[in-house]
């Protein structure tokens, strides 16, 4: 039998922790991003569509089948979803929601890093009197593993393993922990992005400069929300909705069964799960279109933000624009943004260790501080390469395929199972047995039909990415009989390297070839340790599975 | 700023905050289940 007796605190800090496991670094820089180069205000209609129908049922899928698995003493994907279908294969689905997690923790600890040492930075005024140059520089230098900013060798080695080991003495405390972290970090994240978003909405012109004569925040404001309904044709829009939706709620992961299996049957799920995802929309909508884009159009001007709009800037550049603020506001508002940034991040990421957890808890009786520790060694190993090599693009491929490709895949799966395996009767009663709120009956038909469809819809449209993301101009080659050209983004272009393979045809440099190749040959190194470690988890489920059958509580 | 985008700004983050705020105190208010409930800080006696 499983030694797992933990149990959440209060209701309000499950909440508060499955809105910190939502809210992450994305909801303050993917999601301004994203609005912005796909129509401005127009974005947000594809975007809360997708909410209301992916999202939300998705919530309502994986807190439903969590609380489902724990009944059963299943506190993991793996016999979460073996517990709803007949059939040896569905645990080793469920790997995915284990796996993604070990994965994306490896490299989100190592952003969660950044931010710890950003605060001291910033505390200690070292982007005092820097230019914008000298402060993007700055970054470059910090994540170059040989040089330090501080006197410490490797000191982004050193930090980065600082912050895993913070994880994991967290973790290691259990639920109680995690949800003390999210009681803490949660109302103070929002304090500090009030305090900034309210900041981005009354800058005005007051930050234009010689160089940037021009730089308004209002720009910002309304390059974002001014709609441009053109897009919503597009079904590149709708897709980076979808995908922003996904990201934003972590859904696809296995972290939110997991929070959920420690629920009892007659407690409720459904306003918990509207209510955390609706935390998460605030913080992202609200706040998070309010920071970045205003106080870099602030202060940069427009032109410069539709240049450079992305995840850098805030590391590159927000310091140097705090800076502006005088001596005093600019280590409040530094310590404000990385500090919001970090408890956005640890949430995230002590959300990722549970799953484990839970599962060596759940089937090998280990205690939680050894499941913990076992985590944090795993994270490590799986996390240094991405540290040491984040140049050759170790990082990005992890998160392309770990923290992209295999969301979309786990959550296309979980609803097939729980809307047409599980059936759509049996879980419309799980997510309505204990609610507070009464779910739309229309959601059962959006669960069983839509949602599943919007799905294959992402997964497709990521797979078979045409060329220049123009949709437009690939249906028309394809009816006119030209075929379907893939964009080099698209999934089956990616498994080939096309796009590297492609620059290394066309290079002459031999320094330039040199790179390309040992870029070529990182990248097949990542794609290793993720197969490796996919693999090993599927052996690992395979051991307690016959450790189950000896046991006799085999599963169906 | 330019009224369409004031106008969406509005449509879109005023309700949200509004949902948001209401789903929470919702929860708030909601008396407790009988015990033994999922949640272990208004336990009788400690598990």
């Amino acid at each position: 039998m499983s030694t797992n007796k933990e149990a959440w605190g209060t209701r309000v800090g499950l909440i508060l922790a499955m809105a910190g496991n939502a809210v992450g670094l994305g909801n303050f820089l993917r999601f301004p991003v994203q609005a912005v180069q796909n129509g401005g205000g127009a974005f947000i209609i594809p975007y809360f569509v997708c909410f209301l129908l992916m999202g939300i049922p998705l919530l309502l899928i994986e807190w439903s089948t969590g609380r489902f698995g724990g009944k059963f003493g299943n506190h993991s994907t793996p016999y979460i979803l073996d517990t709803m279908a007949k059939g040896r294969l569905w645990k080793y689905i469920g790997v995915f929601g284990i796996f993604t997690n070990i994965a994306v923790a490896a490299y989100y600890c190592y952003i969660e890093s950044w931010t710890i040492s950003y605060v001291f930075h910033s505390l200690f005024g070292t982007f005092s009197g820097k230019s914008q140059a000298e402060v993007a520089t700055f970054f470059t230098q910090y994540i170059d593993v040989m040089h330090s900013t501080t006197g410490i060798p490797f000191e982004a080695i050193v930090v980065y393993i600082l912050c895993l080991a913070l994880n994991t003495y967290i973790l290691s405390r259990g639920l109680r922990g995690v949800e003390n972290v999210a009681k803490i970090g949660m109302p103070l994240l929002i304090f500090f992005g009030i305090v900034l978003a309210l900041r981005g909405l009354t800058l005005g012109t007051s930050g234009a400069t010689e160089l940037h004569p021009t730089a308004n925040a209002w720009d910002g404001i309304n390059f974002l929300w001014t709609p441009q309904f053109d897009s919503l044709t597009n079904p590149k829009v709708w897709l980076a909705a979808a995908g922003q939706i996904f990201f934003t709620l972590s859904v696809g992961m296995g972290t939110v069964h997991c929070y959920a299996a420690y629920l009892k049957t007659k407690d409720d799920i459904a306003l918990n799960a509207v209510s955390a995802g609706f935390m998460n929309e605030f913080v992202e909508v609200v706040l998070g279109s309010m920071v970045v884009i205003p106080i870099a159009a602030g202060y940069l001007g427009l032109d410069w933000v539709k240049e450079n709009a992305g995840f850098g800037m805030a590391f590159q550049t927000m310091p140097y624009l705090f800076q502006q603020w005088g001596s005093l506001f600019a280590v409040i508002a530094g310590v404000m943004w990385f500090g919001l940034l970090f408890f956005a991040g640890i949430t995230s990421s002590l959300a990722m260790g549970t799953p484990w957890m839970g599962f060596m808890q759940d089937e090998f009786n280990w205690k939680r501080e050894k499941s913990a520790y076992s985590f944090g060694l795993i994270v490590l190993l799986m996390g240094l390469p991405t540290v040491i090599f984040y140049q050759q693009g170790v990082f990005d491929e992890y998160d392309y395929w770990a923290g992209t490709v295999s969301l979309v895949v786990f959550a296309l799966l979980e609803t097939i199972v729980f809307a047409w395996i599980f059936g759509i009767n049996r879980g419309w009663a799980e997510i309505n047995a204990g609610a507070d709120i009464r779910i739309p009956q229309f959601y059962k038909f959006v669960i069983k039909y839509i949602t599943p469809l919007l799905l294959l819809f992402v997964f497709l449209g990521s797979l078979l990415t045409p060329l220049g993301n123009d949709w437009q101009a690939a249906l028309s080659g394809l009816f006119s009989g030209n075929g379907w050209l893939l964009d080099n983004s698209s999934i089956i272009k990616q498994i080939t390297n096309a796009a590297l393979y492609e620059q290394l045809a066309a290079a002459t440099d031999v320094a330039q070839i040199a790179a390309l190749k040992s870029k070529i040959f990182f990248v097949n190194l990542a794609r290793t340790f993720l197969i490796l470690l996919f693999l090993g988890i599927c052996v690992i489920v395979y051991i307690a599975y016959k450790k189950r059958v000896k046991e006799g509580r085999n599963t169906l | 700023m330019n009224t369409s985008a004031l106008i969406t700004m509005i449509l879109v983050q005023v309700p949200v905050t509004i949902v948001t705020i209401y789903f929470f105190l919702k929860v708030l208010r909601t008396p407790p289940r009988a015990e033994p409930d999922s949640y272990i800080d208004n336990d009788d006696v400690p598990r």
